[in-house]
């Protein structure tokens, strides 16, 4: 615990405060789960729920909520973390929903399971009984989410009203629902782009490596770099060519872009997000465009 | 690879030094500019990114607003950008290479109280808005008020839109002396005025050319250099236990620490604590951050785990203290509380979840003392309920036990919240003032001697009165004559008081209470004891008065109280200790009939005015008056 006289540094203050949301779930649920996507704010949320219970193993599963469309990378990176610190993992899939005729599939250029993920998240809540659920938002990334609580209440359909959240008061948090109902908790509240940057420095904390410059066949559009995968549907008159690129966040293959970018190490990395003139999710999220109020109305259908 | 168990204990140079978290709270409407100032200071301190602003100047163009209205980077709900106004609280992030700052961004109508007393509870800082043209308004004074009553150290009155008042010298300082004369009757220590230009960026990130009258720098470099170290209390050794850490080995290793969050003082492996509210004491053995990191000294707001010497049972909800200084421990509190809830009223008898530090129990309203106008800061003692978004006195008692200090001393003790059993919404948010004066917890041990098998029957003589109105020398003469005839009397000086029993109050509000409240407890066990108990204090406050005559009722002991009725010029002529001309000057802040009320007594057993002659001659007269 590094301190400068009695003053934290900001990192570590904001390590405490997500440590003590973790410990306050841990003591006051009986089954909580933390999503884990294998993107840099899951595994800096789990490596902070790992940091406070230590020496004890996590006290709750992690899950995943898998679109199918995923970077090979980051599955493999997955299923490493799981191996090696001997947590649960519970996978949640979209295909499953597909499957069962529960959703319907786009298709088309512009197809994207993201969307899909709402159901297969709130079937996998439903179906595990969690009755609070944590999440890697942070409230900078996005104007809906500015306005989030740590503990949010979520009803039985797993809906959001921006209208009637609780007041969140000190660090006292009202977590009390009813059955059927639960909680979003989000420990990375307080935590911007940078900051994840500079702790997963700190902490040296090992990351996809899609995270790092490397070189990728990609696709432009709406001018975003899409990577061309096996998922991705080409439109007419589109061309893919190779780049050198890294990604900022990791989502649905389909609409998460890249960025041109010769950062090939942490410190690198940070230096470019430090000197950014785009938010992550503006330079590389198509979901997020749709329109002005497209976080908000997602977050509403029980989206995070 | 990723994090082998003793990887989790790093400690690099990165989080070794960094910068300092400073969270502050804005107010003000949105016509005064609030949404502007911030989108200004994230504008001018490069914190908007390109896609952010692309979309506002989009949307402003759509609107047919003239300029990039910077107010749409924070209205992020649709409902607000439709309305153009603020309805909850949104939490903006900047930084500078010396501070990273947390915005919280509070609605300004009065009908969102609550929501600005959500985001003004953890701010170090609350930054006002007034607009140059309208000057201080009711809501100016009521957002200073809400963060002087949310313990927010530090004030800044941003005056805006100066270039509308043509860059106004004479305004200026009109509305900074307006507002400091209404601060003064506020728990505010620190207080400071910018005049700008949110719209224009005058003096927010860069000196404003149009303003040289000003010398005063920058809002961001007072927000960048403002002193939030000394704002802690790095005294009182608070832990609530938050959370067991009991992991089940196979190989026998046994570990057990208890997980919390440091809420004041600091502790450190070695020592002696006391586990509340069991009373158990044991020696800290070590204490841990995350991970496992060894900690020599914990403090505020550090995350650890700490093992103790002894096996106790210690179980979520207690609290580790010192032994030499401990929270109040009870079931009936005294506090201020902001009502939250559009579906019913607080009212007398009703019950609730209290939930504080990491304690929750079930507790019912005992009392409703008064309601605040937060606009007038008048007291409605007939008052019976509290509304949506009203403020109020109330006592409560709780089923459990609960520890706390009183939230001027500790905001993370000190606080509590209400949450309605049936909805479980959070329906209110309480700041204590401390324990009720009865505090059923603590059994009154009954003596073997009854009041009349003592030699005499005691009582106190409570000399209410402006300073240097005479009740010293007054209650010097009270204790001389009535030692000198046979009768134990023990003069108890409010002065002298603040020397020992009360060296730790300072002169606000909610001090004075607490000096009285303990003068009177004392009082009370001297005259118990047979003494005629002599006390002389200022006592301004009429409830307070109140409160000191109930706790001797409680006893059955005889109180008369004493108004020292000597008028305002007559003691400032007099001014022996130069207080007076120091209050006039400013250099005392919150001296009673100056910048501090004095509410007259209505119900004293006697009043005496300087035409009653010498203190000596009064003295005689109420020892006759009273029959003693």
């Amino acid at each position: 615990m590094p301190q400068i006289g009695y003053e934290l540094s900001h990192l570590s203050a904001l390590e405490a405060e997500s440590v003590h949301i973790f410990r306050e779930v841990a003591a006051t649920f009986e089954r909580p789960g933390l999503l884990f996507s294998g993107g840099k704010d899951s595994v800096v949320m789990f490596h902070l729920a790992r940091k406070a219970f230590w020496p004890a193993p996590i006290p709750f599963p992690l899950m995943h909520v898998d679109t199918g469309h995923n970077f090979d990378e980051v599955i493999e990176y997955r299923d490493r973390v799981v191996a090696e610190t001997g947590v649960r993992l519970i996978v949640s899939s979209v295909q499953d929903d597909i499957d069962a005729g529960r959703v319907v599939e786009q298709t088309g250029p512009g197809a994207s399971r993201n969307r899909l993920q709402t159901a297969a998240l709130l079937r996998g809540i439903t179906e595990n009984r969690f009755d609070a659920v944590f999440g890697g938002a942070r409230r900078d990334e996005e104007k809906a989410r500015a306005k989030e609580r740590v503990f949010s209440f979520r009803d039985r359909f797993g809906a959001w009203d921006p209208r009637a959240q609780r007041p969140e008061l000190w660090n006292l948090y009202n977590g009390r629902h009813a059955k059927g109902e639960h909680i979003r908790v989000f420990p990375l509240s307080n935590w911007t782009e940078l900051d994840i940057w500079q702790y997963i420095e700190a902490e040296a904390i090992d990351l996809p490596s899609i995270y790092y410059a490397h070189q990728r066949e990609v696709v432009p559009r709406d001018g975003m770099l899409l990577a061309k995968t096996r998922f991705l549907e080409i439109a007419d008159g589109e061309r893919s060519h190779t780049e050198t690129v890294r990604f900022r966040t990791v989502g649905d293959a389909t609409c998460t872009g890249c960025v041109e970018s010769t950062a090939a190490t942490v410190a690198e990395v940070i230096d470019e997000v430090a000197a950014t003139r785009l938010t992550e999710r503006g330079a590389t999220r198509a979901d997020d465009r749709i329109s002005e109020s497209g976080m908000e109305d997602r977050k509403k259908e029980g989206y995070f | 690879m990723t994090i082998p168990a003793d990887r989790l204990r790093t400690e690099t140079a990165a989080l070794r030094g960094g910068k300092e978290l400073l969270r502050l709270a804005t107010a003000g409407s949105v016509d005064d500019g609030k949404s502007t100032l911030i989108g200004r200071l994230l504008y001018d301190s490069k914190s908007i990114f390109a896609d952010q602003m692309a979309s506002i100047e989009r949307t402003s163009a759509e609107r047919g607003d003239e300029y990039a209205n910077l107010a749409l980077l924070t209205d992020g709900l649709r409902a607000e950008r439709e309305q153009g106004i603020t309805i909850d609280v949104a939490y903006r992030y900047f930084s500078t290479p010396r501070r990273k700052f947390i915005i919280a961004d509070t609605p300004g109508h009065v009908q969102y109280t609550r929501n600005m007393v959500t985001g003004a509870s953890t701010a170090d800082l609350a930054i006002v808005l007034i607009d140059a043209r309208k000057g201080v308004l009711e809501q100016t004074r009521r957002h200073a008020f809400l963060s002087s009553l949310l313990g927010i150290p530090h004030l800044t009155l941003a005056v805006n839109k100066m270039d509308l008042v043509d860059w106004s010298q004479e305004r200026f300082d009109e509305i900074r002396d307006e507002f400091a004369t209404f601060a003064s009757k506020l728990n505010v220590t620190d207080l400071t005025f910018v005049p700008v230009s949110a719209l224009l960026g005058d003096n927010i990130v860069d000196t404003s050319v149009n303003m040289p009258w000003y010398h005063g720098g920058p809002l961001l470099d007072h927000l960048e250099r403002v002193h939030i170290a000394s704002d802690r209390n790095l005294i009182d050794a608070r832990m609530p236990v938050q959370y067991v850490i009991r992991p089940q080995r196979s190989d026998g290793s046994d570990h057990r620490s208890y997980a919390g969050t440091i809420a004041g003082g600091t502790f450190k492996p070695g020592d002696d604590v006391v586990v509340l509210p069991s009373g158990f004491g044991s020696t800290i053995e070590s204490i841990w951050g995350p991970g496992g990191v060894e900690v020599t000294e914990a403090f505020a707001p550090m995350a650890v785990s700490i093992s103790l010497a002894d096996e106790i049972d210690v179980a979520r909800g207690e609290m580790i203290a010192r032994p030499n200084n401990r929270p109040y421990v009870g079931r009936d509190i005294d506090a201020m509380v902001c009502w939250f809830s559009e579906d019913g009223e607080l009212r007398e008898g009703n019950r609730y979840v209290i939930a504080s530090t990491t304690t929750e129990s079930r507790a019912s309203i005992s009392s409703i003392a008064y309601r605040l106008d937060v606009n007038s800061l008048h007291r409605d003692e007939n008052a019976e309920s509290l509304s949506l978004n009203e403020i109020g006195r109330i006592t409560l008692h709780s089923q459990q036990p609960l520890m706390f200090d009183g939230y001027r001393r500790n905001r993370e003790t000190g606080s509590f919240i209400l949450v309605d059993e049936a909805t479980n919404k959070t329906v209110g948010a309480g700041m204590i003032t401390g324990p009720v004066a009865r505090d059923s917890n603590v059994v009154w041990h009954g003596s073997k001697v009854s009041a009349d098998q003592r030699p005499y029957r005691g009582g106190t003589i409570w000399l209410t009165g402006l300073s240097a109105s005479g009740k010293s020398s007054i209650a010097v003469e009270l204790e001389r004559r009535l030692v000198a005839a046979g009768r134990p009397a023990y003069l108890m000086d409010g002065d002298n008081l603040r020397h020992g029993l009360n060296s730790d109050l300072g002169f606000g509000d909610d001090d004075r209470r607490e000096n009285i409240r303990r003068t009177s407890e004392v009082a009370t066990l001297f005259a118990d004891s047979g003494a005629i108990a002599i006390v002389s204090l200022i006592s301004p406050f009429a409830d307070e008065r109140q409160r000191a005559r109930e706790i001797h009722a409680a006893r059955e002991l005889p109180f008369y109280e004493v108004f020292v009725d000597t008028p305002l010029e007559e003691c400032e002529r007099r001014d022996p200790k130069g207080l007076y001309a120091r209050a006039r000057a400013g250099e005392v802040k919150q001296f009673t009939g100056i910048d501090s009320p004095y509410e007259r007594p209505s119900t004293a057993e006697l009043v005496v005015t300087p035409a009653d002659g010498s203190p000596g001659e009064v003295a005689d007269a109420v020892i006759r008056n009273l029959g003693l």
